[in-house]
C-alpha cells in the first residue's frame, strides 16, 4: 500500500476527524462551528486530490496535450464552499442571538438556565 | 409548450418568488405570492404525475445539456408521488400559515417567513425531482439552511439552540452525504444517478462502494431522524413556529426517506444492499427501537407538540420497518405510510397550532377542559389520534394492514406482534390528551377563548378528511405505492 | 325497495338520527321523540329482511373497496338477522327506559349520550350485518370508539379509570389478536369473506388453526372471556341505561356473535371439529363460567352481580359454539337472543331500584318488592329465564345447549351447565325472596317511596314480558337458528 503517495487522503481523514471531534468535545458555540468547518474543509479535500491526474495539464483545451486534469470536482467543491459559507454564516447568527437571549454561547451554561423553567419570549408579540 | 419544462418548472417557480417576496417587504402581499406558487406547483406536480402513471420516465436536462454532463431532472414513478405530497402538503399549509404566522411572528417578519418559506419548497422538491447525485446535495442544503431558520423563528428562545442543534447534527448528515457521493464519483466518474447505476455494476474494487453506501445511509438517516440520529427532531418540532412543524413535520422526513431509497434500489440496486449486506437486519433492529422507545417517551410528554414530535419518530420507525422487509408488500407499506403519515401529522401539528394561537403554548396543564372552548379543534387532533392508532376507516389502519401483511408474508410473526404492541403505546398517549382535553373542567382563563378562525380549521380539517377518505378508499394511495414499490424494486432501466 | 338499499338505509337511519338528535339539543321532547322515531324506523327496516331471510335469500351490497381486493361489504345471513333483531328491537325498549331515567334522575350532557346510543346501534347494525372480517372489524371498533363516551358519561374520576380499563382491554385485545388474526386469515386463505363452512379449510395446519381460533376468541374481547373480562364490571360505572342495552345486549352480544360467526363462517363448524388443537376452548370458556359466578355470589353490588353474572352467561354461547355440534351451536344463537331478553330486563329492574329507592346494594333490598311490585316481578322473571327455567325463554337456550353436550358426550361441559344453573339460582333467587318476604329495614321504611317514573316501569314490563312470550312463541328465532346450522 503506498502509504506516502495518498498522503492526501490521510490529511482528509485527519481533518474529518479533528472537526467532529471539535464538534463533540467542545462545549463553545462558536468552537463547535469552526469544527464543523474543518469538517466540511476535509471534503473539499476529498473531491480535489483525486482530479489532479499525475501527469495532466490543466484543463484548457490545447492541441499538444491529451491528458488534463479533471476540472469538475472544483466546480463542485466551489458549490460545496459556497453553502459551507452560508451554513457558517447562519450558524454565527445564530450564535449572536443565542447570546443576546441567553447571555452565554456556552453550551453548558445554556442548557443550565433551560433547567430553571424560566423561558421568555424572544419577541415581543402576544397570544391573539 | 410550456408543460414540457414543467419538471424545472416545479422546482423553479419557489426558487424565483423567494427574492421577489424580499422586495415586496409587506407580509400580506408574500403570502399572497406564496399561495400562488405553491398552488402553481400543486398543479404542475399533479400534471407531472399523469404524465409518469403509465410507467413512463421523464428526462428533462437542465438547459439543454444532455445527460450525464448536464444536471437532468427525472421524474418517474416514484418521485413524482413525492412531488405531489410536498405540493400539497405546502398548499395546504400555506393557507394555514396566514393565521397561524401573524399570531406568532412580529410584523416586521412575516415576510421573511414566507421567503424562507418557498426557499424550503424549492429545496424539498429539488431533492425529490433531481436525478443528479450532487444536485440533490446542493437542494438539501437549500431546504435545510431554510428550515434551520423557519426553526428559529419560534417564539420561545430555546427555538435558537433547538435550530443551533439542529444546523450541527445537519450538516454532518449532509457531509457525510457528500462525502459518500464523492466515493461514488471517484469509483465510477459520474454524477449522473441512471449512470452511476450502470457504471457500478462494473466496478471491481467494491470497498470504496460499500464505505459510500455506509457514509449514504448514516448521513440520510440523520436527515430522516431513525433512531438513534434523531435527537434533533423533538426539540426542532416542539420550538419551532406551528406553521413550520407542520410543514417540516409532514414533508422533510418523507423526502429523506426518498433519498435513501433512491441510492439504494435504483443506484446501488435491491441485491447489493439488501442480500448482500445485512442492511434489512440493521434497519429492522433501528426501526423497532423507534417505534418502541420513542412511543414510550412521547408518553411522557409535559407538552403536547413535543409528544407528537416523538411520536412522529415512532412513525418514521414504521416507514422504515416496512422498507427493511425487502419485499414487494413491505416496500409498498412503507411507502404508503410515508404517504399516510405525512397527513396526519400535518393535520395535527395544525390544530395545535390553534390551540397555540388561543393559548400561546400547549402544555398538558394549560389545556385542561378545552374542549368545551375549542371543540372543532378538539375534535379534530381526536380523529387524527385514532389514525395514529390505526383505527379502521382512517389511514393508519392502511398501513398497519399492510406492515403486518408484509410481516406474515416474510415469516416473521413476532415483527408482527410488534407492530401491534407499539400501536397501544399509540392509544396511550392519545388517550392523555382525550382525558385532559374533555375530562377536566375549564378554569376561569381557558373558559374564555374563543375557537379556532375557519382559516386555520379549514385546512386542518382537510387533512384530517382526507385522512378518512384515503382510509376508506386506499385503492389511489395503495395503487400508486405499488406502482411505487414496483419500479424500485425493478432498478433503472 | 331493494334488500342492498335496505341494508344501507338501517346503517344510514340511526346515523341521521344522531345528527339530528344533536341539531334538537334544546329541545329535549323534539331530541326524545327523534331518538323514539329513528329507533322504530331501524326496526322495521331490519324486520323487512326477515322474510328474505328466511327464504333462504342473504341480501347483499359493497359499499366501497377500501384496499384491493378488501371491500366493506354486508350480508344478512340468519345469525345477524337474529342479531339485528334483537338490537334493534330492544333499541326502541331502552329509549323509552332511558327517557324515564336521565330524566328523574336530572343527569346532565343527555344529547351527547342519545347520540352515542345512536352511534353505538348503528355500529351494531354494521356488525350484525357485516358480510366479511373488515367490515366486522370496522364496526367492532367503532363500537369500542363511540360507546366510550357513554362509559365515562359520569365525568368523575372513577369513570374516567373505568374508561381506561374499558378502552385499554377492548382495544388491546383488538389491536393485539384480533387484528393480527383477520390479516393472517386474509394471507392464508386469499379472502376475509364470511362462507358457509369457512374459508381455512386445508389452509393451515391443525396447530396453526388452533392459535388462530386463540387469537380470534382472546382478541375478541367484547365476549369477556377470561382473563380479558375486566372491562365489563368496569363499565358499569356507567348509568344504567348504558348498561343495560350495551353491556347486556349490544356490546356483549357483538362479542359473542362475532365469535360463533367465525367459528361457523371462518372456521367451519365440521371442519375443526374433533381437531386437538381447539380442544381448549371449552375448558376456557367452562372456566370463566365457574369462575365469573363465584365471584357474582360474593358481590353486594347489584349491578356487580349482574355484570359477573353476564360474563358468565356470555361464556354460554363462547362453550356453546366451542362443543362444535349442531344442537349446540343452535343453543349459542338462541342463548343471544334469550339473554339479552333476560339480562336487559334485570338491569332495568336494578335502574329502576336506584331511581325509585336509591338502592344499589343487594343487602339493602329486603322488602322491596312490596314497594316495587312490578318491578321486582319483572326481576324475577329475568332471574327464571338466566336460571333456565320454563315458562322463561332462557330454558329453550339452556335445553338447546345441554342437548348439544349431552349428544357430543361432553358430559364435562353439561357437568359445568347444570353447576351454573345452580349458581344462578343461588345469586339470583335469594334476591327475589328478600323482596318480597323479608321485612324491610329501619331505614327503608323511613324513607317512602312508590315504583320508578312510568317509562321505566312500562319498559320492564315490555321486555320480562317478552321474556315470558318467546318461550311460547320461539318460531321465527329458532327458525334463524335452524338455518344457520343447516346450510353447514
Amino acid at each position: 500500500m503506498n502509504l506516502a503517495g495518498h498522503f492526501s487522503y490521510w490529511i482528509t481523514i485527519l481533518l474529518a476527524i479533528t472537526g467532529l471531534y471539535i464538534v463533540i468535545a467542545r462545549g463553545n458555540l462558536i468552537k463547535k462551528l469552526v469544527g464543523l468547518g474543518i469538517f466540511q474543509t476535509s471534503v473539499y479535500l476529498l473531491y480535489i486530490a483525486p482530479g489532479k491526474l499525475i501527469g495532466g495539464t490543466a484543463p484548457i483545451i490545447d492541441g499538444q496535450f491529451t491528458l488534463y486534469s479533471n476540472p469538475l470536482p472544483h466546480v463542485l467543491i466551489l458549490t460545496a464552499i459556497v453553502v459551507g459559507v452560508a451554513t457558517l454564516a447562519l450558524g454565527l447568527a445564530l450564535v449572536v442571538r443565542i447570546r443576546e437571549a441567553y447571555g452565554s454561547i456556552e453550551e453548558d451554561e445554556i442548557l443550565e438556565l433551560d433547567k430553571t423553567g424560566v423561558f421568555p419570549d424572544t419577541t415581543t408579540s402576544k397570544p391573539a | 409548450m410550456i408543460a414540457q419544462h414543467f419538471p424545472v418548472l416545479q422546482v423553479v417557480l419557489p426558487l424565483i418568488a423567494a427574492p421577489l417576496m424580499i422586495l415586496l417587504r409587506r407580509g400580506t402581499l408574500a403570502w399572497l405570492l406564496a399561495v400562488i406558487v405553491s398552488w402553481t406547483g400543486l398543479f404542475i406536480s399533479l400534471s407531472l404525475l399523469a404524465q409518469v402513471a403509465d410507467g413512463s420516465v421523464i428526462s428533462y436536462a437542465i438547459g439543454s445539456w444532455p445527460p450525464p454532463w448536464g444536471i437532468e431532472y427525472r421524474i418517474d414513478r416514484v418521485n413524482a408521488l413525492l412531488l405531489m405530497l410536498v405540493s400539497l402538503i405546502a398548499a395546504v399549509v400555506v393557507i394555514y400559515s396566514r393565521a397561524s404566522v401573524a399570531a406568532e411572528l412580529p410584523a416586521h417578519q412575516h415576510y421573511l417567513f414566507y421567503t424562507l418559506f418557498s426557499l424550503c419548497l424549492a429545496g424539498l422538491l429539488g431533492i425529490s425531482a433531481t436525478g443528479d447525485a450532487f444536485n440533490l446535495f446542493v437542494f438539501l442544503e437549500i431546504s435545510s439552511l431554510s428550515s434551520y431558520v423557519l426553526i428559529a423563528l419560534g417564539r420561545d428562545r430555546r427555538a435558537l439552540m433547538a435550530s443551533y442543534q439542529y444546523l450541527v447534527m445537519g450538516t454532518i448528515g449532509a457531509t457525510f452525504y457528500i462525502i459518500g457521493v464523492g466515493l461514488l464519483y471517484l469509483m465510477t466518474g459520474t454524477l449522473n444517478m441512471a449512470d452511476m447505476a450502470h457504471r457500478l455494476s462494473g466496478v471491481t474494487e467494491v470497498r470504496p462502494v460499500l464505505a459510500a453506501l455506509a457514509f449514504i445511509t448514516v448521513g440520510i438517516c440523520l436527515k430522516l431522524a431513525l433512531f438513534p440520529l434523531h435527537l434533533w427532531l423533538p426539540n426542532a418540532y416542539a420550538y419551532a413556529p406551528s406553521a413550520v412543524t407542520a410543514f417540516l413535520a409532514a414533508t422533510a422526513t418523507k423526502v429523506s426517506v426518498y433519498v435513501l431509497l433512491r441510492f439504494y434500489y435504483s443506484i446501488y440496486g435491491e441485491s447489493a444492499v439488501f442480500s448482500a449486506l445485512p442492511m434489512g437486519k440493521i434497519l429492522l433492529l433501528l426501526s423497532l427501537a423507534a417505534m418502541f422507545i420513542a412511543s414510550a417517551i412521547a408518553i411522557f410528554q409535559a407538552d403536547l407538540k413535543r409528544l407528537f414530535a416523538y411520536s412522529s419518530v415512532a412513525q418514521i420507525g414504521y416507514i422504515t420497518l416496512g422498507i427493511s422487509f425487502d419485499s414487494a408488500t413491505g416496500l409498498t407499506a412503507g411507502i404508503v405510510h410515508l404517504f399516510n403519515h405525512a397527513l396526519t401529522k400535518g393535520a395535527l401539528f395544525m390544530l395545535l397550532g390553534c390551540f397555540v394561537l388561543r393559548l400561546g403554548r400547549v402544555r398538558f396543564s394549560d389545556i385542561g377542559g378545552i374542549a368545551r372552548v375549542m371543540p372543532f379543534t378538539s375534535f379534530g387532533i381526536v380523529l387524527g389520534g385514532l389514525s395514529l392508532i390505526g383505527v379502521p376507516g382512517t389511514v393508519g389502519f392502511i398501513s398497519k394492514w399492510y406492515l403486518v401483511l408484509a410481516a406474515l408474508e416474510s415469516g416473521q410473526w413476532w415483527i408482527a406482534l410488534a407492530i401491534v404492541l407499539s400501536s397501544l403505546l399509540a392509544v396511550v398517549y392519545v388517550w392523555r390528551f382525550v382525558e385532559a382535553a374533555y375530562f377536566q373542567e375549564p378554569d376561569a382563563g381557558i373558559a374564555q377563548l374563543k375557537e379556532a378562525p375557519l382559516e386555520m380549521l379549514v385546512p386542518a380539517w382537510l387533512m384530517i378528511a382526507a385522512c378518512f377518505y384515503f382510509g376508506l378508499d386506499a385503492s389511489l394511495t395503495i395503487d400508486g405505492a405499488a406502482q411505487a414499490a414496483a419500479t424500485l424494486l425493478q432498478g433503472l432501466q | 325497495m331493494t334488500p342492498a338499499l335496505t341494508i344501507l338505509l338501517a346503517l344510514a337511519v340511526p346515523l341521521i338520527g344522531a345528527v339530528l338528535i344533536a341539531a334538537a339539543h334544546r329541545a329535549p321532547n323534539v331530541r326524545e321523540t327523534i331518538t323514539l322515531v329513528t329507533a322504530g324506523l331501524l326496526f322495521l327496516l331490519v324486520a323487512s329482511l326477515t322474510p328474505l331471510v328466511l327464504a333462504g335469500e342473504r341480501p347483499e351490497v359493497t359499499l366501497l373497496e377500501m384496499m384491493p381486493g378488501l371491500s366493506l361489504k354486508f350480508k344478512v345471513e340468519p345469525l345477524g338477522m337474529l342479531f339485528g333483531l334483537i338490537a334493534s328491537g330492544l333499541w326502541i325498549v331502552n329509549s323509552l327506559y332511558s327517557i324515564g331515567y336521565m330524566r328523574a334522575n336530572d343527569e346532565q350532557h343527555q344529547t351527547r349520550f342519545y347520540v352515542c346510543f345512536a352511534g353505538a346501534l348503528a355500529s351494531t347494525v354494521g356488525i350484525a350485518f357485516a358480510g366479511n372480517l373488515l367490515t366486522l372489524f370496522m364496526f367492532y371498533e367503532a363500537l369500542t370508539l363511540v360507546t366510550y363516551p357513554l362509559v365515562t358519561h359520569a365525568g368523575t374520576g372513577e369513570a374516567k379509570r373505568a374508561g381506561r380499563v374499558y378502552l385499554g382491554v377492548l382495544v388491546g385485545t383488538s389491536m393485539v389478536f384480533f387484528l393480527p388474526a383477520i390479516i393472517w386469515t386474509w394471507q392464508v386463505s386469499g379472502t376475509v369473506e364470511f362462507r358457509p363452512g369457512g374459508v381455512l379449510h386445508g389452509k393451515a395446519g391443525n396447530m396453526a388453526l388452533g392459535i388462530l381460533l386463540a387469537l380470534y376468541v382472546f382478541g375478541i374481547g367484547k365476549a369477556a372471556l377470561m382473563p380479558f373480562h375486566r372491562w365489563l364490571p368496569a363499565a358499569m360505572v356507567a348509568p344504567t341505561p348504558v348498561s343495560a342495552l350495551l353491556h347486556a345486549v349490544a356490546v356483549v352480544k357483538a362479542g359473542v356473535f362475532s365469535v360463533v360467526k367465525i367459528v361457523v363462517y371462518i372456521f367451519g363448524v365440521n371442519e375443526i371439529a374433533g381437531l386437538k388443537s381447539v380442544d381448549w376452548l371449552p375448558f376456557v370458556s367452562g372456566f370463566t363460567i365457574i369462575a365469573a359466578s363465584i365471584v357474582a355470589l360474593r358481590s353486594d353490588n347489584l349491578k356487580r352481580r349482574l355484570a359477573y353474572s353476564t360474563v358468565s352467561q356470555l361464556s354460554y354461547v363462547v362453550l356453546a359454539a366451542a362443543l362444535l355440534t349442531p344442537l349446540s351451536v343452535i343453543g349459542a344463537a338462541l342463548h343471544i337472543a334469550t339473554h339479552a331478553l333476560g339480562k336487559i330486563t334485570l338491569f332495568f329492574a336494578a335502574g329502576a331500584i336506584y331511581t325509585a329507592a336509591h338502592k344499589t346494594e343487594v343487602s339493602q333490598l329486603a322488602g322491596i318488592g312490596r314497594r316495587m311490585p312490578w318491578t321486582m316481578s319483572a326481576f324475577a322473571v329475568g332471574a327464571l329465564s338466566l336460571i333456565g327455567v320454563p315458562p322463561a325463554a332462557g330454558f329453550i337456550s339452556k335445553w338447546f345447549i345441554m342437548s348439544g353436550a349431552a349428544e357430543g358426550g361432553h358430559f364435562l361441559a353439561l357437568a359445568v351447565l347444570i353447576a351454573s344453573t345452580l349458581f344462578n339460582a343461588a345469586y339470583f333467587l335469594p334476591i327475589v325472596y328478600m323482596a318480597f318476604f323479608c321485612k324491610p329495614d329501619e331505614e327503608s321504611m323511613a324513607h317512602a317511596h312508590g315504583e320508578a317514573p312510568w317509562p321505566m316501569v312500562a319498559a320492564l314490563v315490555l321486555t320480562a314480558s317478552a321474556t315470558i312470550a318467546l318461550f311460547f312463541f320461539s318460531d321465527l328465532p329458532l327458525q334463524l337458528a335452524r338455518q344457520l346450522v343447516g346450510r353447514l
